[in-house]
């Protein structure tokens, strides 16, 4: 009797362990995500509210600093010279701790997007609490998000193209193919991919 | 000519201290992962542009240091793209880095990234720990802790 007990007691341990180790923060794809207000470069907040009137949004979480974003900072802003009259413009996020990467502050996130010339916001996440929401890890890091009246759902979660060196040499661009496909009311057929980057510069906690 | 055979000298001896580091695709990087010539295989993702990367790299090498003896495979593979390899060998060079190490360069990473680890964000430093005869294995996707290394080939070996 005392065995069985042992032995209920160590499967639900076990349980519990195999629970937890599946368990992955952030989004997936359809779920729904939460809005935020984050400052923009420019001082002003922005939400996902503000879009209401688009069809989606490309939401990028990037930095100044990262030799990836740094690549990928003129294919960022292709995308939303090619989508945002589409509507689907690109909304970019710097999740990074100052601290840690005092590249990525505030007045250095104003300098960055003033001299790339971004047409679109770049906002800080200063409590890294929406870069935690939606499970971003690394820059640049895409969610492509599909709007359904006043909500957003995520239809794309990955890297950009399947080549950061060279732009001329990706052949699979996985965010634009996904826009394209969502332009035409089809489903996403590549709605996944991982990409090497740069870690996001969590705060020491 | 003293000054030419002594700069000569120089040159050549600098040159047989410095590593050399091979640049590779991933079918290299999966032979590795099959390799089973040490009992252990410790293998860690970086780059040069990775602080994180830079911090942990001692505790890494301070455990080649001591591996060879006891089993134990290390190898960096370097991130870094491939025509930055002279700053990694720059790197390599300064840091005094004994450790094998290679650069991959394969852009197509989600062509190859689950193949390494299927929880792999894409995220670095990343370390891949291997007990090449049980098969059990480690994967750590952040910055190591100073002793971490060592409880994790502990709790591999068992």
């Amino acid at each position: 009797m005392k065995n069985l007990v042992v032995k209920i007691i160590l499967l639900l341990i076990a349980c519990v362990l195999v629970n937890g180790k599946s368990f992955k923060s952030g989004y997936d794809i359809g779920d729904i995500v939460a809005d935020f207000k984050l400052k923009n470069v420019d001082g002003k907040n922005v939400s996902l509210a503000d879009f209401e009137t688009g069809k989606g949004v490309i939401l990028i979480f990037d930095c100044n600093t990262c030799p990836y974003s740094k690549a990928y900072n003129d294919r960022i802003i292709s995308l939303d010279k090619k989508y945002s009259s589409q509507g689907f413009p690109v909304i970019a996020i710097n999740a990074n701790d100052p601290e840690v990467s005092p590249g990525d502050s505030f007045t250095e996130m104003v300098e960055h997007a003033k001299k790339n010339k971004y047409s679109f916001p770049y906002l800080i996440d200063e409590t890294q609490s929406v870069a935690k929401a939606f499970g971003a890890t690394n820059t640049p890091h895409v969610f492509v998000l599909v709007r359904n009246e006043q909500t957003f759902k995520v239809a794309y979660i990955g890297a950009i193209d399947n080549n950061v060196r060279d732009a001329s040499s990706a052949d699979k661009k996985y965010v634009e193919n996904a826009v394209d496909e969502l332009l035409q009311k089809k489903p996403v057929t590549t709605s996944k991919t991982k990409a090497i980057g740069c870690s996001i510069k969590w705060k020491n906690s | 000519m003293i000054k030419i055979t002594a700069l000569f000298f120089l040159v050549t001896t600098s040159a047989f201290a410095q590593q050399e580091i091979d640049v590779v695709k991933f079918n290299t990087i999966q032979k590795l992962l099959d390799d089973k010539s040490a009992s252990i295989q410790i293998i860690n993702f970086w780059a040069t542009w990775c602080a994180p990367c830079v911090k942990e790299l001692p505790l890494i090498e301070a455990i080649n240091e001591q591996a060879s003896q006891e089993g134990v495979k290390v190898t960096l593979i370097s991130l870094d793209f491939a025509d930055k390899i002279d700053k990694v060998k720059n790197f390599v060079k300064l840091k005094k880095i004994k450790s094998t190490v290679v650069l991959l360069d394969d852009i197509d990473y989600n062509s190859w990234i689950d193949k390494v680890d299927k929880d792999w964000s894409g995220a670095i430093p990343a370390t891949l720990l291997l007990n090449t005869k049980t098969g059990k294995r480690k994967f750590i996707e952040k910055e190591l802790v100073d002793g971490e290394l060592e409880s994790l080939i502990k709790e591999i070996k068992e």
